[in-house]
């Protein structure tokens, strides 16, 4: 029993593993076509999808899709075979009819865009499954091919669809690269875009015939069902990973021939399984994978920013505390024990420790073995005197600018010192009149102060770093 | 200036109001000239029998209730809605002949603010219509843009991601995008919604040395108050057109009550505005 379950998972591996190599050898020629045709499907969708998703017109790519269907089927009955110049007319003209009858139900009836959308959808895709089910009940005729519309198979592809597709994508990549500040433009604002003169309808029109023929070429390999997400993810994905559109749409283009391709292989891999779920599914892994890790959109840097913040903002803490007490030594002694420490901070002495090991780590103070206490680098001092001045110079800004009563600033201060850039400080203290006690009548600590504070000591100190570490 | 006779026989029959302000200047002189212009959505008119003529060189209000057709005047100028009569001329042309002569602010709520661009490609924007069709924009296009977005003090922001901008900023980059189109009309859809009243007054100063450079400006106003003292002249609009005069004529209690058609509120705004000009 174990065995020959052990047989069957190993007689899997190795055809898997076959049919891999295979595919990276490019051998077969039909796995050549349908990884161009993959490819080139992808570079399309990804150009026109950015457009799509910006512009908020999703649905329009999956109406589209759908209305095709009836149109592949009249270019099958048209001479009964898999002619790829006739269903690409077929289809295209169901397509733009589709199109044409939604702007006529928003434009004559009060019917709303999405539901003018979703009739159309719903009401050619029917009409296309009950033509494609009679052409395949036809006793006559070679009707094989017409049922990978639905789900899309690459490896159904022959050179002349790849020829059509190339000439497509190259239409689309032409157009787009000529017409882009135009297209960027129609797709932001379309009423300022008519005010300079760019011919919007025009570049409307044009935009859902391209939409049209890429949804056509992409029909074969991915099928009606699924184009649209070609479509969509593509450029969803690419969207979370820049605000800019030229870069979006370039990272559009590498999702959508990356997934089309991985979809191709994936296919190749389980012995030509249909294409367009994989291609898809591809298409998703992209998206969730920018999902996470795209910068500034993505959630994991975001979550990282958040947490190195609140990071920064307790050693900030910290290091304020240590200086507090060095201060009130009047700079003396070197050294805080965690004693001292946890007192001011009020908190136990293991998070004392705790904190004062983030501080070493970020090379803010040295720990000397055996002495529980905390010593501050050069380094160190600097940002403690930093962060002082900030708290110090706000405090004074709010009693002194802005009249609160002395009393109730400190709160505030506690949250603004973390976040006071230098433009800030700078602004701060030409308005204060480079005041040099807060309100409290502590001295703010200045720059040319800032390592000199402990001057006195440092000739007493061993150390290369003075008053960091004692011998 | 070859003008069809047909318009030059409608013209002559219009009524005295509409030409008062520009008689004696030749039609290439007369920045916008409206005639009988109704325009309507699903069979409602929204501008019913509208009739103008701007001089050039001036600062105009266009105020009025909301629906009043404002913003609808304002497409309705540049061509954009389908009209069910009348015509609209720029500098004595039909108006889609001489749209490289105007410059165009729309509502700020009409864009989507998320869009993938930054400060500069949307300032960029307005130089499109200089370079036409295939040309990229250079490094005269480029030293325009930033000066325009120097002039509305946004030049700091010119990297950033549009939606990262407050509401007065983002209206700036519109207002920046206007003035890279160098045109000699300007059309702006309430170019002080949601400005803080520094900017406010900063706006109005560049709109006062864009008029001292013979530049006409029609601003859709909302502010009662302020509308007295921005604009040389105002439009009063409701479907119609109820006034149209220098300010210190047309500001008066009895004219605004028939546009705003004795809404109290208002009307006490108003009627504070008018005892405020006379003391
Ligand atoms: N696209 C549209 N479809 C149908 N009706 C519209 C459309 N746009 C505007 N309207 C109607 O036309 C009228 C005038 O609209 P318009 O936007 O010109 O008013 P407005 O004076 O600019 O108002 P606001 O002060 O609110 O900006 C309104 O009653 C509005 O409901
Ligand atoms: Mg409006």
């Amino acid at each position: 029993m174990q065995v020959q379950a052990g047989r069957i998972g190993e007689i899997t591996e190795i055809t898997a593993w076959d049919q891999a190599l295979r595919f990276f050898s490019f051998k077969d020629p039909a796995l050549r076509y349908a990884l161009a045709g993959a490819i080139l499907l992808g570079l399309n969708c990804g150009l026109l999808g950015s457009f799509l998703v910006v512009r908020k017109l999703s649905l329009v790519g999956d109406t589209i899709s759908h209305a095709v269907l009836p149109g592949v089927a009249a270019g099958f009955l048209w001479n009964m075979e898999k002619d790829p110049l006739a269903i690409f007319v077929g289809a295209t003209m169901a397509g733009l009819l589709g199109s044409f009858m939604v702007s006529r139900l928003t434009a004559t009836t009060k019917l709303k865009e999405d539901t003018a959308l979703g009739m159309v959808l719903a009401g050619f895709f029917g009409l296309g499954i009950c033509l494609v089910t009679m052409i395949q009940r036809l006793p006559t005729g070679n009707k094989s091919g017409i049922d990978k519309f639905l789900f899309g198979q690459a490896a159904s592809l022959g050179g002349s669809d790849i020829y059509l597709m190339a000439s497509v994508a190259f239409l689309t990549f032409g157009l787009v690269w000529i017409f882009y500040k135009e297209l960027l433009t129609v797709s932001f604002d379309a009423g300022f875009a008519h005010c300079v003169k760019i011919p919007v309808s025009w570049f409307h029109h044009g935009f859902m015939l391209l939409l049209a023929f890429s949804v056509v070429i992409a029909l074969q390999a991915v099928g009606v069902v699924l184009v649209s997400a070609m479509l969509i993810t593509p450029a969803a994905t690419a969207y979370l990973m820049t605000d800019r559109l030229h870069r979006m749409v370039f990272f559009a283009c590498l999702a959508g021939m990356l997934a089309g391709a991985m979809g191709a292989f994936f296919s190749f891999l389980g012995h030509q399984l249909p294409t367009g779920p994989f291609m898809v599914l591809s298409a998703a892994a992209l998206f969730v994978f920018a999902f996470f890790l795209a910068p500034r959109h993505g959630i994991i840097l975001r979550w990282w920013a958040r947490r190195s913040r609140s990071g920064r903002v307790r050693r900030e803490n910290t290091l304020k505390a240590v200086f507090h007490a060095l201060e009130q030594d009047g700079f003396r002694r070197e050294g805080v024990t965690f004693m001292t420490l946890s007192k001011l901070r009020r908190q136990t002495l293991e998070e004392t420790e705790t904190a004062s090991q983030e501080l070493r780590q970020a090379g803010f103070a040295t720990l000397p073995p055996g002495e529980k206490a905390v010593y501050l680098t050069p380094e160190g001092m600097r940002r403690a005197q930093t962060i002082v001045r900030n708290h110090r110079l706000w405090e004074l800004y709010l009693t002194d600018a802005a009249n609160y009563p002395p009393d109730h600033v400190h709160d505030d201060a506690e949250e603004i010192e973390h976040v006071l850039g230098e433009d800030l400080v700078r602004q701060l203290e030409r308005q204060l009149n480079f005041a040099d006690h807060d309100p409290h009548g502590k001295p703010i600590p200045t720059p040319e102060q800032m390592v000199s504070l402990h001057g006195q000591d440092k000739s007493a100190s061993t150390g290369s770093l003075g008053y960091a570490k004692p011998s | 200036m070859t003008s069809d006779p047909n318009i030059e026989a409608v013209r002559s029959s219009s009524g005295p109001l509409s030409m008062r302000w520009t008689q004696g200047l030749s039609d290439a002189e007369i920045p916008l000239e409206i005639h009988d212009l109704t325009v309507a959505y699903h069979h409602k008119p929204v501008l019913y029998g509208v009739d103008l003529a701007i001089p050039p060189g001036k600062l105009i209000g266009v105020i009025g209730p909301n629906g009043a057709g404002k913003s609808t005047l304002i497409k309705s100028i540049m061509g954009l809605l389908p009209t069910d009569s009348g015509w609209v001329r720029l500098f004595g042309k039909p108006n889609k002949k001489n749209l490289g002569r105007v410059g165009y602010v729309p509502q700020r709520e009409s864009v989507d603010w998320d869009f993938p661009v930054n400060v500069m490609d949307v300032v960029m924007m307005g130089r499109y219509g200089k370079l036409g069709l295939f040309r990229r924009p250079g490094k005269k296009d480029r030293s325009i843009a930033a000066a325009c977005l120097e002039k509305v003090h946004m030049m700091p922001f010119a990297d950033r991601q549009i939606a990262n901008l407050s509401g007065g900023q983002q209206q700036r980059v519109f207002l920046a995008r206007a003035l890279a189109q160098e045109s000699d009309l300007y059309l702006m859809d309430e170019p002080f919604a949601g400005v803080d009243a520094a900017t406010e007054s900063s706006i109005i100063d560049l709109l006062h040395t864009l008029r001292k450079e013979g530049k006409t400006i029609l601003v859709v106003h909302h502010d009662l108050p302020t509308a007295r003292n921005y604009f040389d002249m105002l439009i009063l609009l409701n479907m119609r057109v109820v006034d149209f005069g220098p300010t210190k004529e047309v500001f008066t209690y009895e004219k605004l009550q028939k546009t705003y058609g004795g809404r109290l509120t208002i009307l006490s705004e108003v009627a504070d505005a008018v005892r405020q000009t006379k003391a």
